[in-house]
């Protein structure tokens, strides 16, 4: 019955907007003009053919953690573990040689608490990443950092394996 | 005849949202905890000739309406003796009999043109009372609206508070969109129907915040790849670019009297309070420290504004004169509150607050800092209260989708409004249109 009013109230509701056709639009629709930068992750995903060599080189493990893009955290919290920083410092090392390159640090928080207080700790990580490029070598002019929040995650259950991957900073160059 | 005075800007608001995109979902309304000891209503079904068929079941609507609040317990029809359409078809003792203490009648008659006229009646069944009686002439598609108004004024006599059945509320859908996902701004009526779609994005969308008003909203869009914050008019459909800073630009606020905007900018390096004039953009800064300070919220009288900070280590709501001045931090249970706003009655706040890892809409009485936890769902966001202060509606997950919940104040009532598909949240409970205040005598 229910179902029926609303169909009902639909129908009306498409029989009013038919008859006005060529009425004022009401809303601005924003048009996605974006290159494919900045949201879709990439780059990331273990590099295949470094499992089987005897022994790695310096250049080889480098290599290996420029393959990771992604800076991962603890829970309300911006600060870089050891794990982590062997890739910041991996980038970093990367982009003080090339200096044509600009990165942009995407900060993301998990969907626990407040979604404005998580885009303000999205912020916090993107620039705990910034400040250690810049400490070593990376000018400040190369780098942008944003925040997402909770808004973009990576994993969509909601779970502590799907948090831990969706507290992140992308590095993407 | 008493009739309700409807200003010619509340009809423009309801017309333009009767041109809904036909896309727009609509939003369902569960109960999921109702309660014992509503005040026993009987509502008879609105009285219409064979021939002539209303296209709404108004009595229907407004029995909806008033079992959802939680104050009313509609009493079965199927045991009513008679169903009286006319004053002089009422019957005391009949409604004695069901255990009736008010009774609702009305009819509903064409009135020419796709005109319809409605006239109601409640009565006080053990006084024999008149309480209200009032005819309305409307088009078919107004009906929905003219049965939110008869149940906003049954509410009102019988409960001495204002209703809130006309009122709207915003909200913000992600839906698939391929490998993507489509996210929009809509605004419907508080009970779900008449969505209207007022921005959609390919990138999110965040904090909807209603001018006091009642004509404009606030919002956060990531559309240019980074947040910025846009006040859109609801009626013309315009927008403004409010604040577009390096950094955050999000978390806006509006103060009471509608000509400031609180908003959170870390233009400076880290997350700020400002406010901005809106009659000139003139920012004023009202916080200044290394901590991230966010989600400013006015009190009702416009003289202090609450905030969440994690200065202490952990995000905790702290409050301050509206300039800035004696901060003081208002939550100490819990380890982690957020998002706080006030009750239009400016006593207490409802907020988000977090222990061991379960986020929960909680409520908290400022005399005496009494933290009450009012769900027990692990993932709650962005309460707000009803106009009214009956309510607080907010955000939470169900069965790995967004949905909406509500649960009156004093933790009885609950219900949850979903989406058909995708995830809805973030919802923001508009104020009452002051131009339809009824008429009294």
């Amino acid at each position: 019955m229910d179902n029926k009013i609303r169909l009902a109230v639909v129908f009306l509701a498409a029989l009013t907007l038919a008859a006005c056709a060529g009425g004022e639009a009401t809303k601005p629709t924003v048009e996605d003009k974006s290159l494919g930068t900045g949201a879709e992750p990439s780059g990331a995903g273990a590099r295949p053919g470094v499992e089987g060599k005897a022994l790695d080189t310096k250049a080889d493990m480098a290599k290996d953690l420029l393959g990771k893009r992604r800076v991962h955290f603890a829970f309300d919290s911006s600060a870089v573990d050891d794990e982590n920083r062997a890739i910041v410092e991996a980038h970093a090392a990367y982009l003080a040689a090339n200096k044509n390159i600009k990165v942009v640090l995407e900060g993301h928080a998990d969907e626990r608490g407040s979604r404005e207080y998580n885009l303000a700790l999205g912020e916090r990580r993107a620039q705990a990443v910034e400040r250690m490029f810049k400490v070593l070598g990376v000018s400040s002019d190369r780098i942008k950092t944003v925040s997402y929040g909770e808004e973009k995650p990576i994993a969509m259950d909601h779970n502590e394996s799907a948090w831990a991957l969706n507290r992140r900073v992308e590095i993407i160059y | 005849m008493k009739k309700l005075l409807l200003s010619i800007k509340f009809f423009i608001i309801l017309i333009l949202a009767s041109h809904a995109p036909l896309a727009s979902a609509i939003l369902t309304i569960e109960i999921t905890q109702g309660v014992e000891g509503g005040l026993p209503i009987a509502i008879v079904p609105f009285g219409a000739s064979a021939k002539d068929k209303p296209p709404l079941d108004i009595a229907a609507v407004v029995e909806n309406d008033l079992a959802r609040s939680g104050r009313f317990t509609p009493i079965d029809k199927k045991i009513f003796v008679s169903r009286p359409s006319d004053d002089r078809q009422v019957v005391f003792k009949e409604w004695r009999i069901v255990k009736a203490e008010a009774l609702v009648i009305g009819s509903i008659q064409p009135a020419g043109q796709g005109r319809w006229q409605i006239d109601f009646r409640l009565y006080d069944v053990f006084k024999e009372k008149q309480l209200a009686g009032y005819s309305y002439t409307e088009s078919g598609d107004r009906l929905r609206s003219v049965a939110h108004q008869i149940s906003d004024l049954i509410y009102e006599k019988l409960t001495g508070e204002p209703g809130v059945f006309s009122t709207r509320i915003a909200y913000i859908t992600r839906e698939r969109a391929g490998k993507a996902f489509s996210y929009k701004l809509q605004m419907a009526d508080a009970d779900g129907y008449n969505p209207t779609t007022l921005l959609t994005s390919a990138e999110p969308l965040m904090s909807p915040a209603w001018s006091p008003d009642g004509t404009r909203l606030a919002y956060v869009s990531f559309e240019q790849r980074r947040p910025i914050l846009f006040v859109q008019n609801v009626i013309r459909g315009s927008r403004t670019r409010i604040a577009q800073f390096s950094g955050i630009n999000s978390a806006p606020a509006w103060s009471p009297d509608g000509t400031r905007l609180a908003l959170t900018l870390s233009r400076d390096g880290n997350p700020e309070i400002y406010v901005m004039r809106l009659s000139d953009n003139v920012l004023t800064r009202l916080t200044d420290h290394p901590a991230i300070d966010t989600e400013p919220s006015w009190s009702p009288d416009g003289r202090e504004i609450v905030f969440t900070s994690d200065r202490s280590g952990k995000p905790q709501i702290y409050r301050m004169r509206a300039d800035g001045g004696s901060v003081q931090r208002v939550t100490f249970e819990n380890e982690y509150n957020a998002r706080a706003s006030y009750a239009p009655d400016g006593k207490s706040l409802t907020l988000v607050s977090g222990e061991k890892g379960r986020y929960h809409a909680a409520l908290l009485q400022l005399s005496g800092s009494v933290l009450q936890t009012l769900t027990d769902t692990p993932l709650d966001e962005s309460p707000s209260f009803a106009p009214n202060g009956r309510l607080i509606l907010y955000a939470t997950e169900r069965a790995g989708r967004g949905v909406l919940a509500s649960v009156s104040s004093d933790g009885r009532v609950r219900q949850l409004l979903k989406l058909q598909e995708g995830d809805v949240r973030e919802p923001a409970w508009a104020p009452f249109n002051r131009s339809t205040s009824h008429n009294k005598e």
